[in-house]
C-alpha cells in the first residue's frame, strides 16, 4: 500500500459557505486525522482566536499535540485601489494558509512571499 | 535610589486613593518563555512593592492569568494611570509534555504541567476576547519575531481595535536584536526593555501613561 501524507486543498468558494465554527471544525478534525490543510483564503482574527482555544481543549498526552500553522503576511493594496480601500475601512485580507499536525508539518523557511515546509508520515 | 522608589510609592498610593474609577485592565500577553512574568513583576514591583508570581526557565510556569488591581504609574512625563495588570499564560498552538521531560520533569508532572498550560492558554484567549481593555505584547529579542503565533496575535488584538505597545524584551542577552521587532511591527509603538535588570523600564512606563491613559 502506498504510504503518505493526505493534503486538502480547500477553495475560497468552499470557505466562504461555512461559518466559522464549521471551519474551526474541518480544520481540527483534518489536522487530527494526520492530514495537512492549506486554505486558499486564511482565518479571520476572531476565527484564529477561536482555533487556538480549541485546539487547546483538544491536546491529549501521547496524542493529539497541536497544530503548526503559517500563513503569509498581509499584502498592503497600492495605488488607487488601496486608497479606496482605506477610505472605506476594509483590511487587506488573510492570505493563503497552512496548516497541520504540530508533529508532522514543521516550517522550514518563511518570507513575505514564500512558505517552505516540511512534512513527515506518522 | 531607594528615596525614589519610597517616593513613587507613595505617588503611588495617593493617586489610588483619589482615582477611585474603573482601572483598565492590561494584559501581559506574548509566547511562551517571552518574559512575561518577569516584567509583570518588574511593573507591579516598581509600584507596589509587591509581585504577581514565579518565573522558571521551564515554558508554561504560568498557567493561570493573575490580575494585580489598581496599579498607579506615573510616567517621567508627568502622567499618570491607574491599571489591573494581568500576567497570562504564554499563546501557543501546541504543546507536547515531552518537552517537559527535558527540563528533568517526570512523566506525571509533565503531563499536568501540559494539561495545566492548555488551559492556561484557553484561558488567556477568553480574556482577550472577553475582558482586556490594552495589551503589552512581549517578545523575546533574541528570537525571530516573525513566528506566526505572533502575526496572529497581534492580528487579533488589532482586530478588538484594543491599544497595544510591543516590548522587545531580555535586551541584556547579548544576542539580542530588538530592531528586528521594530522592522515587524512598525505600526505600534516597540519598547526596547530588561524585564529581568529593569533597564530602560522608565521609556515603557511613559509610553503606558501616553498609551493607556
Amino acid at each position: 500500500m502506498m504510504q503518505g501524507v493526505q493534503i486538502d486543498l480547500i477553495s475560497e468558494d468552499r470557505l466562504a459557505k461555512l461559518t466559522s465554527m464549521e471551519k474551526i471544525r474541518l480544520i481540527l478534525d483534518d489536522v487530527k486525522e494526520g492530514n495537512i490543510i492549506v486554505l486558499e483564503k486564511g482565518l479571520a482574527p476572531e476565527e484564529a482566536s477561536k482555533l487556538i482555544e480549541l485546539t487547546m481543549m483538544e491536546i491529549r498526552p501521547d496524542g493529539f499535540t497541536g497544530i503548526e500553522m503559517e500563513t503569509y503576511p498581509e499584502s498592503e493594496s497600492v495605488g488607487f485601489s488601496g486608497f479606496i480601500s482605506r477610505l472605506i475601512g476594509r483590511k487587506a485580507s488573510s492570505r493563503l494558509t497552512v496548516i497541520g499536525p504540530a508533529n508532522q508539518l514543521k516550517m522550514i523557511k518563511k518570507e513575505k512571499d514564500l512558505i517552505s515546509a516540511w512534512v513527515s508520515s506518522r | 535610589m531607594s528615596f525614589l522608589i519610597r517616593a513613587k510609592k507613595k505617588i503611588s498610593r495617593f493617586l489610588r486613593f483619589f482615582l477611585k474609577k474603573k482601572s483598565a485592565r492590561i494584559g501581559i500577553y506574548g509566547p511562551p518563555n517571552a518574559g512575561k512574568t518577569t516584567l509583570a513583576n518588574r511593573i507591579v514591583r516598581d509600584w507596589t512593592g509587591d509581585a504577581v508570581g514565579p518565573v522558571s526557565e521551564i515554558p508554561h510556569e504560568t498557567r493561570r492569568a493573575r490580575r494585580k488591581e489598581n496599579i498607579a504609574i506615573t510616567g517621567t512625563n508627568g502622567n499618570s494611570i491607574v491599571i489591573d495588570i494581568v500576567d497570562t499564560p504564554g499563546v501557543t498552538t501546541k504543546i507536547d509534555y515531552h518537552e517537559f521531560l527535558e527540563y528533568g520533569l517526570d512523566k506525571e508532572e509533565a503531563i499536568i504541567r501540559a494539561r495545566e498550560a492548555t488551559e492556561g492558554v484557553a484561558e488567556a484567549m477568553h480574556w482577550l476576547r472577553e475582558d482586556i481593555d490594552g495589551v503589552i505584547y512581549v517578545l523575546d529579542s533574541t528570537l525571530d519575531p516573525f513566528m506566526q503565533v505572533n502575526i496572529m496575535m497581534v492580528g487579533i488584538i488589532e482586530s478588538r481595535k484594543l491599544p497595544v505597545i510591543i516590548v522587545a524584551n531580555k535586551i541584556d542577552l547579548p544576542d539580542a536584536a530588538p530592531t528586528r521587532i521594530k522592522g515587524a511591527f512598525p505600526q505600534h509603538p516597540v519598547i526596547f526593555v530588561s524585564g529581568l535588570e529593569g533597564r530602560n523600564v522608565e521609556a515603557l512606563y511613559e509610553e503606558m501613561t501616553e498609551h493607556f491613559g
